[in-house]
Order: structure tokens, then C-alpha cells, then sequence
């Protein structure tokens, strides 16, 4: 039934997709539309968009994660099921989602919490725009909208809030224009007429922040205009002899590593957001790649950005790799999140493409075995390019989204592999929790690092268990987002967040706490079902460990579920930082965890960050209010 | 907010059941307590291996062998030295055996031993959930094994008892103590590193793996006077670092309030502090004393109070991220904010003691005594204490009232306790039934019928304590306006802070609390900015100025003395015997009648309160001189002790 429904709805919105473009183009006229070759900067070949275009809208969903045409949903028999074509998961029936999502959050097919169809355009205040600041872009030819479902799409990220918001159709502050430069000098003429004009400008990248970052602030009462930098694409020029591409911020994450592909290079930056995350994004946030332990963060990754700012434009004048020339600048763009300026162009490493990967996986009869092995890897600075360590929540969470064995071979392995971990070696299926592993570089080294960590694991009790645990384990990554709208269809909220901690026993009692407190605080908060709190390591590090904690809970019966949700995550927060963990690893802070920046990095250190604002732009023009 | 309103559990007499069947099978029944679901199970002695490799023990050693020259190995030598005469080593067998013969013991002793068993259901709660820690009153040597006897009683996880070295003395006692759980600490260990670090690493160790509750007595000692004692932080803060690090998601503190009808040293505290030494724990004295178990000690009450969560205390007042700069192993000096915490944590847990008190009707009967040294008439005592108990009843005390109707002859004269308590001795021993004694020994004994009776009335000064404080305060101010009042108040109760248990800082709380008490009983009445007695409020007031008159004597005394008499070189070895000696002469030239002043406790307080007071100075840590200073503040305190006589 929903299948059906949901084709007519994507016709629908398609058909209205398709009238509002022809509004574009009787407006803009055909030349100025983004995506067509743009005037006086081509610097590069332009790469063609091929999998977020311009109205991204088109493909995405506006009110949910990712694509429009893959989502969960259960079928007719009450089987879960990935509709379209993108994923492993894709077309696939996951026999044991429902008993899991039933048995979990205690919720019932039955009860089901809709989102509305679309989007109510009239719900949403009409522009308010700075006449004089429209009329001089038009002179510039620099492409833009003031459509309302441009303005919606780019007046959120993926927080819990932001999307039940939108699924109820409630849409707070919007963006009253959004403009598409399509190099860095549109940039340099956008920032100087915003700050001739006075308008607030709000870059955007890919949306996917979860920080409430792209939120405008409501009390904002200047025009505001939503920077959308993905028209900003393209490698400008790859040099083969330092290792290092010249690339536009706005590029997908994606689009960038099949465009160096290409050339067979990679950059190896891969956050479980690549998907739909530009390269400005991880600039303005300092995000942080699944396969840091061989490439290295952003911070690691950047030799060279340019900036944007209303006082003029910022880089270094040579891309030597280190420079011993005061505080580096980067660093003062980097996790900056749109308050200074845009970046515009990024030099960053590049590597040949590895010769060979593998997945891997490693089960543990209990976490405190796993974090100890997780430590011990890190000692021996032998890391594998990712190594993950799920709870047992978070394990049998993995094993929900297992799909229909085709043959009665495999179910019968699987049971025996069950019977030999449970039984034979004694481990309790209520504790164990499973470590997943990608190996990357030559064939031999793979091998030979593979056998290193797996005898590290050995010493932990660990037992190998196959690289399909660990590639769906990585799997699980890209469509938990997915999952949440699935939970939002029948009461269920949730969200991520994540933090860094030092190892000693911080990792562990840091773990416990948190869980334990967010349980107790929806106790108190009235929630009727015990919540779902489950965490996973997932970088390791010298002196730490970055920690991702997922928490999700049933809200039938709870009058206003998303302030009860806020309430605790705000409380796990606290008991994440009174535990020794920090803010944030690589979300960033945005308005969402602003209240906790002073505690955080000292008023003098928040003054300092102060006053290199009020030097860039002391009139606030990249007004999105976040970090300070 | 009106402390009559508290609900309190009903009780339940466990001795009943044992009365009533078998002691053995008692002994021998299956014990299976809930456990803490944090619990890692491990053995005594693997506890013990566990704490010398903890990394916070070797980073001591490490430091300690730096610091004095010897080898790692001879400092860990010590530390296991150290550990092996401290850690209990808890089995069941010895239990059982306690079991079995306390129960003989506690029969013979008590007619019964009452529980509040929705206490010990909440605490059964409590343990599955989080580390717990019993915090009893200690007013006997009865208190721990009472405590492993209802937790045993009630299949409840039996605790480890933090207890003195000095049962160590005990031959074959103090090893029998070990096995029932019991761990030995030196009562003083000030400047020894080494000892600190295995002591409160072993006390965290067993916190952390949820081992077994532990159980500590927060005053310290015994109280000799019955009287709550001034906390002592020490273990407190060891329980509470692994909550502030993070280490355990909470710590429930549960306050025990034990409350005995007689306790079993009563006389020997009386002459203790007369000065007679205490005699040392030995296991022929144990034996000597078994002729104890021939009398009776009335019954006895327990109450568990609901678990405090350090957690929701610590909320809004430690920063527990304070704890996130240094590695955890690395021994942290609390901070003046956590220091401050664990004090008022440590107050309000008394507080609840106290509170939780069982209070008879012999405490009544014997405050109302030491108002009136010439005695009383049987039927004036009785409707005094009648009108006693409605006041008492009115402040908040918890009395165990025999029968609803005021108190008859019956109860008095039949009752048990009265008869052979020192209570009508004050009245009777004029006379002097042993021939013929010295003025001196006449005195000795009478003021051990005084302190004997004293040690009676203290159990319900915490009902009393603010409204009296505010009844002297009234009639000392010079004026009635509140500020005033208020200004005599907070003075007195700073003078008497080390005296009673009065939580610092919370001087405006009392005084409020004093007020509503005085106004409800219709003693004071509150007129715009002034405080007046009311018509009808003189009985109360000057009893309540009564209640509080001996300690305001014998700080005078002890004031009197370092005025009068003290050298410049005073140490405070002498300075106990010397207040005495002073205080003994003023009573036989007949210009002192009161006789707590002979007490040591009183003079220990005194001397600390003027310390901290900065009337007297304490020269250097070695010599533990007592100086005089001739300070403005000492003239003050003069005058105002002068004014209230």
C-alpha cells in the first residue's frame, strides 16, 4: 500500500517540481539557470551533476534523509523492506526488522505517525526581500530563487527537530532567497554586495548538518540569503607530483572521489555523510573520514583554502606542506561553520587508489574486551583504515537489518556459527558485541596487517567472523539515517551524536553513564517505553577514542515528544562532558551545543574566536549565529 | 516543610521470629541476597591483588620510592603489608556463626530489636541499582554487628565495615570481626602517603566492582554522650571520588539511625569522660563483660532512612568535569567547591540520623530531671513529661510512646529501665548509701549519675536544639527586632557549632526553622520586624533556655580557666585534666553547680569552638601548645558569655 501511494505522490510532486521550473525559467531565463556553463569563470572542465542536480529536491526527500526513492518501509506481510536501487540493501526484505522495532521501542505496526504529504507552500512567510541588494545581483547575472521550496530546503539540516517539523509541515524562518555562484569570484561579488546592502548570508553546502547549523535565526531581521555553493564543482587541476587536487568547496563528498577515481586517485575523506557533504562543509565543521587512520582528518587533509570573508579574501601564499608562520590560519577556518566567510577552493593530499580492501570483522564475549582491544590496536599504531566497535545493542540492532538467507546452506552456516560463538565458546548473546574492520593498501601488507590485528583481537578474546558482518556494519552507517524516517512513521524518534574521549577508563564509564543516564531521563521525562541507547566506538586514536551514541524512543502518549527529546539529549550531553568527553569530534557545535562553547574552551579562548569575528565581519553579515 | 508531617515506616521486632524457631536452622538458612547488577564477582583475595596493581596504588609507590630512596619493591612490600592488616576477608561460615550466637546474645539483651522493613525494602532496591554505602549512627560496639545481623536477617548483601585498629588488639576477636567483613584502619594515618593510597584505593576498589556495601560510621566513633558527633569527611570522600569521576554512574548513601533504650557501655562512658581511661579492647575483658547479657537493655530501634543519591545531591554543585584535566590515578586535593559538598553531604546525612532517632520516654524523664536538681514529685514528673512529649511531638522527634494515652504511673514506676537507670539517682544519692566518702569521690559519682542521665537528655537536644538557640538568643538580644535576635542567634549558634550538629552556612535556615517551631507552639509570636515571647510561652522558653544552660556554663568555665588560670605554655594534653581540676575546685568551694563542665567531651568542644574562633591559637602541629591571645574577639565572647549568666 505505502509503495503505491508514495509512486503517485512522487508523480505528484515531480509534476509540481516541473511547474514551478517553468516559473524559473519565464523569470531567470534559460541562461542564468544553475548547472548551464556559467559565464566568465571557467577555470576547469565542469563536471556534470550527476547525482544531486541543481533542485535537489527532485531526487531528495524534502522532509527525511537521502534519496527520495529509498526508504524502509514494511510490507503488506509486515516485513521491512529497502525500496529502490541504490544500496546493498536495496530490494531487499529484512525478515527480522519488524520483531526487532517492535520488541525494542515497544511500538506496533499499527500505530502508525505520518508526515504530511507535502509541503504546504502557504504555510510559509512569503520573502522579505532587500530590493536594492536583488537588483544589483541581477546585474551580475549570478543565478537565484526566491521559490519557496528552494527556501525551505535550504532552511534545515537533519536534526531530530528540524525534520519532525517539517513531516508535521511546521517550517520556522526561512532563507528569503537563495543564490548559486558558480566560482569563487560570484563569491567575492555576493560578499561585497551583501555587506553594500546589508544582508545576511548563510552559506550552504549539502545540508546534512546536525548541529541546528543551517537554522536562521529567528531573530534575524535582515534578508537572509542562502549561499548554495554546489554549483561550485569542479577539480580545477590535479598535480601528480606533489599529490595534491585543486578542488571548488562545493563538490559532493561522492562526486569527488569518483571524479579522482577517474584519474586514479582518491582522497580517502570518507564521513558517513559523503553521500550528500561538500567539501566546504568539512572545511567549515573539521569533519572527520571513516578512513582517518590511513588518510588523516580534513585538518590533516587541506594544504591550501581560500576564503571568502567581508574583509577580503584569506590564504596562504605558497602550498608548502608545513609552515612555521605564527597560529596557522587554517585552523581558524577550519570549524568556523559559515560564521567568518565561505571557502571557495581547497587544496587537498591525494592518494594512487588502493590496490586491494577487505572487511573484517571480530566478535568480543563482552565491550570492556572489545574497547581494551580497540586500545591496544591504537598503542600499536596498527589500525586497519577503519575499526569499529558496536555494543550489543547496536549488534543485534546489525542483525535486524540481516536480509532473507537465499538458501537453506546459508541459514544453516548461519546457525552454526551462532551454536559455535554461543555455545562452544561461551559467549553470552547478550553481551557480546562485534568489532568491524576495512583494510586498505597492497595486497601482501592487507594480508600481513589483517593477521596482526586479528592476533591483537585473539588476546581480547576476540573471534574473527567474517568480512560480511563487517561490510554490513559499514553498510548500517548509510541507511541508519534512513532508518529514523522509518521509526518516525509509527512514533519513533531518534537521533546520533557523538563525542572524543581519552582512553584510560574514560572510553567505558563515559559509554555506561551516558546510556544509563539517558534511560533515567526518559523514565522521568514520562516516556512509556524503555529507550533505545546504544553506542558504538568508531575512530581510534592515540589518547582517545571518538564515541557515537544512538538514541531512539517510542513517543506515544508524550504531549510534545521533541522537547522530551531535546531534554535528554541536552541531559546526556552533560553527563557526556561531566564524564570527560568533549563537545563534539566532528558534528560541530552549530546553535544545537553553542550554551556549551564557554565551559568548553574558556571565555578567553571564546573571546579570542570573538574577536577574530569581529575583525572579519564586524557587521555579522555571515549571520548564522553559530559557535559563538 | 513541617517536620510533624514526615511519614515514617511502621516497624517490625525481628527478635519475635527468633524467639519463636530455631536459631540453628536460622543460621543455616539459604542466604541468597539480590546483588548489585554492576557486580563483577571476584574473591577476597583477588580484591586484595587488585588493589596492589591498580595504577593509582603503583603511582604512589612509584612516588614514595622516589621520594624516600627504597626500591619499588620494598614500598610495594609495604603496601601489601599495609593491605594484608587492613583487608576483611568476609566468608559466610563466620556469619552463620554470628548469626547463631547473636541471636542468643540479642535475645538475652533486648525485648526486641525493631526494623522498618520498608527501609530495608527500598534498600534492597537500592543495592540491585548502585553502589551503596550504610552510614549507621555509632553509639555502641552493638552497632555493626546489629547492622550485618538485620542485613543477614533480611537476606540482604552483607556490607564491609570500615572499623578501628584497636579490636585488632582483640585475640582471635578481631579476626573473627575480619571474616564477618570488618577492615582495620589506624585511627590516625595524617601524613602517611603509602597508607592513604592503599586504604582509600581499597575502599574505592570495592565501591567500584559493587563488592559489597560499605559501611562506615560518619562520626568516626562512638559517641560517647549520645549526642550525634561532628562528621568526619575522610571515608566520604573516598566514596563519592569514584561518582565525581565517573567511574559508577551513582552512589546511594544510606543513613542508618540506631537507637538503643540503654546502651551496653552506659556506665563506662560516664567515667571515660570523667577521665577515667577507657579500658582497652581486650578478649578477656569481652569475657568479663558477659555478665552484661544478664540484664536488660530494653529494645532497641532501627531505622533505615531512603537512599540519598549523590548524584541528585552533586547536582548543580560539583562540576564534575573538574576531574577531566588530571588522569585518573593521579590523586587529586578536593577543591574548595567538592570540599565543601562532601561537609554539607556529611551534615545532612546526620541530620537524617538524627532525625530517624527513636526517641523514649525515659529521654524526656531525664531532661526534665537535670532541670530540676532538687527532684520532683512522681505526679508532677508525670504530667510534665506528658506535657513534655506534646512539645517534643510538636518539634518533629520521633517518640516511641507506649499506648496512645498520656503517660501513666504504670509505665514509669513498671517500667523496666527506670528502676535501674541512674535516672532517680540525682534525687536519692544525697544521702550517700556507701558510708562515708570524700567531697571529691561525692562529686566523682554524682556526676557520673549526671552524665549518665546527660547522655539521656541528648538524645532529644536535636528536636530541641534551634528552638533553644532562639530562646536564649531572645532573651540575651537587646532588642526584640528580628535582626537583632537573629544577630544573638547566629552568634550562639557559632559557639556551639562544634557542640551540636549544626550544618554551616545554614544559619538563616535555622533561625527560620527556630521561628516556626516557636511560633506553632505558640511561644513567640512574629510582629512585623520584632520577635516577642507570647503570654503563654514562658514554660517553653525557659525550659528551652534550661536544656542549653549546662553547655553554656561549662564553656564559661573552660573560658574562666584560660583566663584565670592558664600558663602561656599550655599543651593540650594538659589542658583536659586542667579544666577538669579548675572545674572541680569551683564545685567544692560551692560556686559551680553544674556538672557537665567535668565532662571531656564538653571541654574538647569548648577548646575547638574557641580555636576556631580565633580566641585561642594553636602553635604549630608538634607541640600542640595552646596559646592565649588576648584578641577583641576574646573579650567579646567574654562579655557575651558574661551577659547571658
Amino acid at each position: 500500500m505505502a509503495s503505491i501511494g508514495d509512486g503517485s505522490e512522487r508523480q505528484r510532486i515531480a509534476q509540481q517540481r516541473l511547474r514551478v521550473l517553468a516559473g524559473h525559467l519565464r523569470r531567470l531565463g534559460a541562461e542564468e539557470r544553475p548547472g548551464v556553463a556559467a559565464q566568465e569563470c571557467r577555470a576547469g572542465p565542469r563536471t556534470r551533476r550527476e547525482n544531486v542536480p541543481a533542485a535537489p529536491q527532485d531526487i531528495m526527500k524534502w522532509n527525511g534523509w537521502g534519496y527520495a526513492d529509498s526508504k524502509f518501509f514494511f510490507n503488506k506481510k509486515g516485513q521491512g523492506e529497502f525500496t529502490g536501487k541504490r544500496y546493498r540493501l536495496s530490494g531487499l526484505i529484512l525478515p527480522s526488522l519488524k520483531d526487532w522495532f517492535e520488541g525494542t521501542f515497544g511500538a506496533n505496526l499499527q500505530h502508525k505517525s505520518p508526515a504530511v504529504p507535502s509541503l504546504n507552500t502557504s504555510a510559509v512567510a512569503p520573502p522579505s526581500l532587500n530590493e536594492a541588494f536583488v537588483e544589483e545581483l541581477k546585474s551580475t547575472g549570478i543565478p537565484f530563487s526566491h521559490d519557496t521550496e528552494d527556501r525551505v530546503f535550504r532552511a534545515h539540516g537533519h536534526c531530530l527537530h528540524e525534520i519532525f517539523s517539517l513531516r508535521d509541515g511546521r517550517v520556522g524562518r526561512c532563507p528569503d532567497m537563495v543564490v548559486w555562484p558558480n566560482c569563487h569570484n560570484d563569491v567575492v561579488k555576493i560578499v561585497e554586495l551583501a555587506c553594500k546592502h546589508s544582508v545576511c548570508l548563510i552559506p550552504y553546502g549539502g545540508g546534512t548538518s546536525v548541529s541546528s547549523a543551517l537554522e536562521c535565526p529567528p531573530e534575524e531581521t535582515r534578508s537572509i540569503v542562502s549561499l548554495d555553493t554546489s554549483q561550485m564543482n569542479r577539480i580545477l587541476w590535479i598535480d601528480e607530483k606533489n599529490l595534491t587536487a585543486h578542488v571548488e568547496a562545493g563538490i559532493i563528498g561522492q562526486d569527488l572521489e569518483r571524479l579522482l577515481n577517474e584519474s586514479g586517485y582518491c582522497t580517502g575523506h570518507e564521513p558517513d555523510s559523503m553521500e550528500f557533504s561538500s567539501l566546504g562543509g568539512w572545511v567549515a565543521t573539521r569533519a572527520s573520514g571513516m578512513k582517518k587512520n590511513i588518510y588523516g582528518n580534513i585538518e590533516d587533509l587541506v594544504v591550501h583554502i581560500k576564503m571568502v570573508t567581508p574583509r577580503g579574501v584569506i590564504e596562504k601564499s605558497c602550498q608548502g606542506p608545513r609552515m612555521s608562520t605564527g597560529p596557522d590560519i587554517h585552523h581558524f577556518i577550519l570549524g568556523s561553520e559559515g560564521t567568518l566567510g565561505v571557502v571557495t577552493e581547497v587544496t587537498l593530499k591525494i592518494r594512487p587508489i588502493p590496490e586491494y580492501q577487505k572487511y573484517g570483522s571480530v566478535v568480543f564475549p563482552n565491550f570492556q574486551q572489545g574497547v581494551a582491544c580497540l586500545r591496544e590496536v591504537a598503542k600499536q599504531r596498527c589500525a586497519p583504515a577503519s575499526i569499529r566497535l558496536m555494543d550489543n545493542e547496536q549488534f543485534q540492532f546489525g542483525h535486524a537489518l540481516k536480509p532473507q538467507v537465499s538458501s537453506i546452506f546459508t541459514s544453516f552456516l548461519d546457525g552454526l556459527k551462532k551454536f559455535y560463538i554461543t555455545k562452544f565458546k561461551g559467549f553470552d548473546p547478550h553481551h557480546l558485541c562485534v568489532a568491524t574492520l576495512l583494510f586498505e593498501g597492497d595486497r601482501e601488507k592487507v594480508l600481513q596487517h589483517e593477521k596482526l590485528v586479528y592476533d591483537i583481537a585473539a588476546k581480547f578474546g576476540g573471534l574473527a567472523a567474517g568480512e560480511d558482518n563487517g561490510q554490513r556494519g559499514y553498510m548500517l552507517t548509510f541507511v541508519i539515517a534512513y532508518l529514523r524516517d522509518l521509526g518516525m512513521e509509527y512514533y519513533v524518534i531518534g537521533e546520533s551524536f557523538e563525542t572524543s574521549v581519552p582512553w584510560d577508563r574514560w572510553v567505558l564509564d563515559l559509554c555506561r553513564n551516558v546510556k544509563e543516564r539517558i534511560v533515567r531521563e526518559c523514565k522521568e521525562k514520562g516516556v512509556q517505553f524503555p529507550p533505545l541507547s546504544t553506542c558504538r566506538v568508531t575512530q581510534t586514536y592515540d589518547a582517545g577514542a571518538c564515541v557515537y551514541f544512538y538514541f531512539a524512543f517510542n513517543y506515544r502518549g508524550l504531549s510534545d515528544p521533541v522537547h522530551v527529546y531535546e531534554q535528554v539529549e541536552h541531559a546526556a550531553r552533560e553527563e557526556i562532558l561531566a564524564n570527560g568527553g568533549s563537545l563534539s569530534h566532528h558534528h560541530g557545535v552549530g546553535k544545537l551545543r553553542k550554551e556549551w562553547m564557554q565551559e568548553t574552551i574558556s571565555s578567553v579562548g571564546l573571546g579570542m574566536l570573538k574577536s577574530v569575528k569581529d575583525y572579519l565581519d564586524p557587521n555579522n553579515i555571515f549571520g548564522n549565529r553559530n559557535l559563538l | 516543610k513541617d517536620p510533624v508531617l514526615k511519614k515514617r515506616d511502621d516497624f517490625e521486632d525481628i527478635l519475635e521470629e527468633r524467639r519463636n524457631s530455631s536459631d540453628l536452622r536460622y543460621a543455616f538458612k539459604c542466604y541468597t541476597p539480590v546483588l548489585y547488577r554492576g557486580l563483577t564477582p571476584c574473591k577476597a583475595a583477588t580484591l586484595k591483588s587488585m588493589v596492589l596493581q591498580s595504577e593509582q596504588l603503583l603511582h604512589v609507590i612509584n612516588q614514595v620510592s622516589a621520594e624516600s630512596g627504597e626500591s619499588t619493591d620494598v614500598v610495594k612490600d609495604e603496601a601489601a603489608a599495609i593491605l594484608e592488616e587492613m583487608a576483611h576477608r568476609l566468608q559466610l561460615r563466620t556469619i552463620r556463626f554470628f548469626a547463631y550466637t547473636l541471636s542468643k546474645a540479642f535475645k538475652a539483651l533486648y525485648r526486641s530489636v525493631c526494623v522498618n522493613e520498608e527501609g530495608i525494602q527500598r534498600l534492597q532496591q537500592a543495592m540491585q541499582e548502585h553502589p551503596v554505602v550504610l552510614l549507621p549512627s555509632h553509639r555502641s560496639y552493638m552497632d555493626f554487628l546489629m547492622m550485618s545481623y538485620i542485613l543477614y536477617t533480611y537476606d540482604l548483601s552483607l556490607p564491609v565495615i570500615a572499623a578501628g585498629m584497636d579490636f585488632l588488639g582483640m585475640k582471635f576477636v578481631g579476626e573473627m570481626l575480619r571474616m564477618s567483613g570488618a577492615f582495620f584502619i589506624r585511627r590516625s594515618f595524617g601524613g602517611d602517603q603509602l597508607y592513604w593510597a592503599v586504604f582509600s584505593e581499597y575502599v574505592k576498589t570495592m565501591l567500584r566492582k559493587g563488592y559489597a556495601p560499605i559501611e562506615f560510621f560518619l562520626e568516626g566513633t562512638r559517641s560517647r554522650t549520645c549526642k550525634s558527633l561532628t562528621p568526619k569527611l575522610g571515608l566520604l570522600n573516598i566514596v563519592m571520588e569514584p561518582f565525581f569521576k565517573g567511574e559508577v554512574f551513582d552512589v546511594n548513601l544510606v543513613p542508618v539511625s540506631m537507637s538503643y533504650e540503654r546502651v551496653l557501655e552506659e556506665s563506662l562512658y560516664a567515667r571515660e569522660l570523667l577521665g577515667v581511661p577507657k579500658p582497652k579492647e581486650s578478649t578477656s575483658g569481652l569475657l568479663k563483660a558477659r555478665k552484661i547479657l544478664s540484664e536488660d537493655y530494653g529494645s532497641m530501634h532501627v531505622y533505615f532512612s531512603p537512599p540519598v543519591s549523590v548524584r541528585s545531591l552533586a547536582q548543580g554543585r560539583i562540576n564534575r568535569s573538574q576531574f577531566n584535566l588530571t588522569p585518573r590515578h593521579v590523586a587529586q586535593k578536593p577543591s574548595e567547591e567538592t570540599q565543601a559538598f562532601v561537609n554539607d553531604v556529611a551534615y545532612r546525612i546526620v541530620r537524617l540520623q538524627q532525625e530517624n532517632m527513636v526517641v523514649k520516654p525515659w529521654v524526656l524523664v531525664a531532661t526534665l530531671l537535670l532541670q530540676s536538681v532538687e527532684g520532683m514529685e512522681l505526679t508532677e514528673l508525670m504530667e510534665q513529661t506528658s506535657w513534655l512529649r506534646d512539645l517534643a511531638r510538636m518539634f518533629g522527634a520521633f517518640l516511641d510512646w507506649p499506648g496512645t494515652r498520656p503517660l501513666n504511673s504504670k509505665v514509669v514506676l513498671g517500667g523496666p529501665v527506670i528502676r535501674r537507670l541512674p535516672v532517680h539517682i540525682p534525687i536519692r544519692q544525697v544521702e550517700g548509701p556507701q558510708g562515708p566518702e570524700t567531697p571529691e569521690e561525692a562529686l566523682f559519682n554524682r556526676a557520673v549519675s549526671v552524665l549518665s542521665c546527660a547522655s539521656y537528655r541528648n538524645q532529644v537536644l536535636h528536636v530541641f536544639l534551634r528552638p533553644a538557640l532562639l530562646a536564649m538568643a531572645l532573651s540575651n538580644a537587646n532588642s526584640s527586632r528580628k535582626e537583632d535576635i537573629y544577630s544573638c542567634f547566629d552568634f550562639l549558634r557559632n559557639v556551639f557549632s562544634d557542640e551540636f550538629i549544626l550544618s554551616p552556612g545554614a544559619s538563616v535556615q535555622d533561625f527560620d526553622e527556630a521561628c516556626h517551631l516557636l511560633v506553632k507552639c505558640g511561644a513567640v509570636e512574629l510582629l512585623h520586624q520584632d520577635v516577642v515571647m507570647a503570654e503563654s510561652g514562658r514554660t517553653v522558653l525557659s525550659f528551652l533556655t534550661l536544656l542549653l544552660e549546662p553547655f553554656l556554663q561549662g564553656y564559661q568555665v573552660v573560658c574562666r580557666y584560660l583566663r584565670e588560670e592558664a600558663t602561656e605554655n599550655l599543651t593540650e594534653k594538659q589542658f583536659i585534666p586542667a579544666v577538669r581540676s579548675f572545674a572541680v575546685k569551683l564545685h567544692l568551694s560551692g560556686s559551680l553547680k553544674c556538672y557537665e563542665v567535668l565532662s571531656s567531651d564538653l571541654q574538647k568542644n569548648a577548646l575547638n569552638a574557641l580555636i576556631r574562633l580565633n580566641v585561642v591559637r594553636r602553635d604549630g602541629l608538634m607541640s600542640n601548645q595552646v596559646a592565649i591571645v588576648s584578641s577583641i574577639h576574646g573579650m567579646l565572647i567574654h562579655s557575651a558569655f558574661s551577659l547571658e549568666n
